[in-house]
């Protein structure tokens, strides 16, 4: 008789799959990929590098942007970076504007005040980065979120910026150029295969062209499937507070934010613990 | 115009090159990021040239002429400060093409290599690193031994070991622990059982190593955790009372690179004080675990005009002076501005474990790309598969070859699987045994994984709500 029995072995832990979205529980075939799971693989990686080529929707995401700040226009901006081939390849282009864009910022300066003088307490940059659909999916109702939160303060906001063809850096002379004492980048990360849609926010204070990473904090992977609105906004405030408080960022700037308290009690949810054994894991550090 | 100190003829035609640092960029092999420095060789022939040029140029001069003044350094002086000069008195009389044959040399053993490395300088391996073709880097790596001990012992001949990297994008516990237990059952983490956290915040990395620690107690599972932080949020923990085992830190290999990283070397040697106090190791007390990378230098616009690859190996110093556990080149991560393709990605990953193990360094590779690069994962097999005859001591180990926090493809449990059976080679013998033990292993077959669920974590599951 031919009884036919599949050469994949199953891995009896897929109920884990609920807690991630990870490739976990794949099974086997011998000690390599199951087909299935392979050609899965192949068909995010394509998806994900078509995504890394798509272009930003400027006019649509600026009217999305112009609905949540109100009566503000946004300015479109472009890097020296003429076009993806050249993007890729000259982070250094990215990280400046081309002479164009410069020009429309240097000709919003009042005629008065010494160019050194900062007019603004905050500017947004939003860029697209490597990723437009993060951009186009999560900047405008992020920035709603987090104008909730920081309504009652005193900011005054500078003009909100679109660039197109950015790096993260792109933000130092933006904020430069517009007077603003901190700014805040808003970048679509590169595309991951199971996140082509996540946004980096980076923050810096007294922005101006030249700084390195160390002179910024920044949180990563915001959209509804990572860290959510609400506790990126959470964050960032916290961050754009302290920086205006201490007058820093990078480094010397901690995140000591105390997010989602669920989220935090790790040892309580972990079940790989057993609590009545383990005499560490009681989580009552927190 | 400007006068050259190396010149080197082919045919007629006679090329220049100004320094030992140009001629170093241009006899490198082509990659991306030396273009978008302006260092690289302008023709193929040039390149050729200058690596002739390069082969005539003796070893002690590395000595003589810093690429990086002395003054203006501190690597540079760490380099020339700590130089042995007996352990050198083999190789002191040898041109770097010389050099190349001399490690090629059927003489030249693990014994002589490990002599060797405290007279090694970074330009010095870089420099002959330039010189070889893979096999070569392949053939002289593998004789070098860098055997490292915390909770289990790395390094030795015939043994590949993981990092697990359970990563998850928003530091969920629940999450981090399907992928653990994912990867244990998969025979993975050996090297160490290490998460990247989502964010920088102290109180949640010491939740995470807490949460680390408690799964590695309760399971006694001879290995080490790390949360990869930055090493200032690392002292902090330890000093709030974290049970940290190892101390992570990405390294550069200029000064002025760690100061864009935020770290200097006196920091660094705090940090491992800090960890060395807590005296958590059962086997052995190296505590560090570094990352580096070609690029690095270049995207903190502190690179000097030297070229990456060069870079790269100066950061081996700074590793070695730290007896770390692990140094990681993340090779692929950068993106395609530093080392475009698969070609370049597979070349640099060969370089780098060929450089550090030449210099005493207990290297593995996280074999890897991103999605704007052009590779895929058959140019992930060729440098995974490379590295494991190479004798490379870890690579890393993720679901299914996808990091869903750092959105980048690394190599899976089952890729390690694969390396393990094609060579036979084994996991660190202390974790084997626990494999063993576990269940997770059959005891018959070392290298066959049992169909059923371990006991010990069939408990586990049924705590799942």
């Amino acid at each position: 008789m031919n009884t036919k029995v599949s050469p994949v072995t199953a891995n009896p832990w897929e109920t884990l799959r609920q807690f991630t979205d990870a490739r976990i529980a794949l099974g086997r075939a011998g000690v390599s990929l199951p087909t299935a799971a392979h050609l899965a693989f192949q068909l995010a990686h394509a998806q994900a590098r078509d995504a890394v080529l798509v272009a930003l929707d400027v006019p649509g995401l600026s009217q999305s942007l112009n609905a949540v700040s109100g009566k503000q226009t946004c300015l479109s901006l472009h890097s020296a970076a003429a076009d993806r081939t050249v993007y890729l390849q000259r982070p250094d282009l990215g990280r400046r504007l081309d002479d164009a864009s410069r020009e429309t910022l240097e000709g919003l300066k009042p005629a008065g005040p010494e160019p050194s003088v900062r007019l603004y307490d905050l500017a947004f940059v939003v860029v697209d980065g490597l990723s437009a659909l993060a951009i186009e999916q999560n900047a405008a109702p992020f920035l709603s979120v987090l104008q909730r939160r920081i309504a009652a303060e005193n900011w005054s906001v500078a003009p909100l910026c679109i660039v197109s063809q950015g790096r993260v850096a792109i933000g130092d002379e933006v904020g430069e150029l517009l007077g603003a004492k901190a700014v805040v980048v808003l970048i679509g990360e590169r595309p991951g295969l199971s996140s082509p849609d996540s946004m980096g926010l980076y923050l810096t204070w007294m922005p101006r062209v030249g700084l390195l990473d160390d002179s910024r904090n920044c949180i990563s992977n915001v959209r509804p499937a990572g860290l959510r609105y609400e506790e990126a906004a959470y964050k960032l405030h916290y961050l754009l507070s302290q920086a205006r408080q201490r007058q820093l960022t990078g480094v010397d700037l901690k995140d000591e934010a105390l997010a989602d308290p669920e989220r935090l009690r790790v040892s309580e949810k972990n079940f790989l613990l057993d609590h009545s054994r383990t005499p560490g894991a009681s989580g009552s550090q927190a | 115009m400007k006068r050259h100190q190396y010149t080197h003829t082919a045919g007629c035609r006679t090329y220049g090159f100004h320094d030992l640092k140009d001629l170093m960029a241009k006899a490198t092999p082509a990659r991306s990021g030396d273009l978008l420095a302006g260092v690289a060789a302008h023709s193929a022939e040039e390149r050729a040239v200058a690596q002739m040029a390069l082969a005539e140029v003796p070893l002690a001069t590395f000595l003589k002429e810093a690429l990086i003044p002395y003054e203006r350094d501190e690597i540079t002086r760490l380099i020339i400060d700590t130089h042995d000069a007996p352990a050198f008195a083999p190789v002191s009389h040898l041109t770097v093409g010389d050099f190349r044959n001399w490690l090629l040399g059927d003489a030249v053993d693990s014994e002589a290599l490990a002599a060797l490395a405290p007279g090694i300088t970074p330009e010095m391996a870089a420099a002959v690193a330039k010189l070889m073709r893979n096999q070569d880097l392949i053939l002289v790596a593998k004789k070098c031994r860098v055997v490292t001990r915390f909770r289990n012992t790395l390094g030795l001949a015939g043994r590949l070991a993981t990092r697990l990297q359970p990563n998850h994008p928003t530091d969920d516990a629940s999450g981090i622990a399907a992928s653990l237990l994912d990867g244990l059952l998969y025979g993975s983490g050996d090297a160490v059982i290490g998460i990247n956290p989502a964010t920088d915040n102290v109180p949640q990395v010491i939740r995470l190593v807490t949460m680390l620690n408690d799964i590695i107690s309760q399971y006694a599972i001879p290995t080490q955790s790390c949360v990869l932080t930055h090493v200032t949020n690392t002292i902090e923990a330890i000093n709030r009372g974290a049970p940290v085992d190892l101390v992570f830190q990405s390294i550069g290999g200029t000064e002025a690179t760690n100061r864009s990283f935020g770290v200097s070397l006196d920091l660094l040697g705090e940090a491992r004080s800090a960890a060395l106090s807590l005296n958590r190791g059962t086997l052995g007390d190296n505590v560090m675990y570094f990352e580096t990378g070609q690029g690095s230098a270049l995207s903190a616009n502190a690179n000097f005009g030297i070229d990456q690859q060069t870079c790269e190996a100066r950061a081996y110093a700074v590793a070695r002076q730290f007896k770390p556990l692990l140094v990681n080149t993340v090779v692929g991560f950068i993106g395609p501005e530093y080392l475009f393709d698969g070609k370049q990605i597979i070349r640099a990953g060969l370089e780098d474990h060929f450089c550090a193990k030449l210099l005493g360094l207990p290297m593995g590779c996280d074999v890897c790309y991103t999605n704007h690069a052009e590779a895929d994962q058959n140019d992930m097999d060729v440098l995974l598969t490379l590295l494991s005859v190479a004798g490379c001591n870890f690579v890393m180990g993720i679901p299914g070859s996808d990091d869903i926090m750092l959105n980048y493809q690394t190599t899976s449990f089952h890729d390690a699987l694969y390396a393990r059976r094609v060579l036979g080679l084994r996991p660190a013998p202390e974790f084997e045994a626990w494999l063993q033990k576990m269940d997770i292993f059959s005891k018959d077959a070392q290298f066959r994984l049992n169909p059923s669920l371990p006991p010990a974590f069939h408990k586990a599951l049924l705590r799942l709500p």
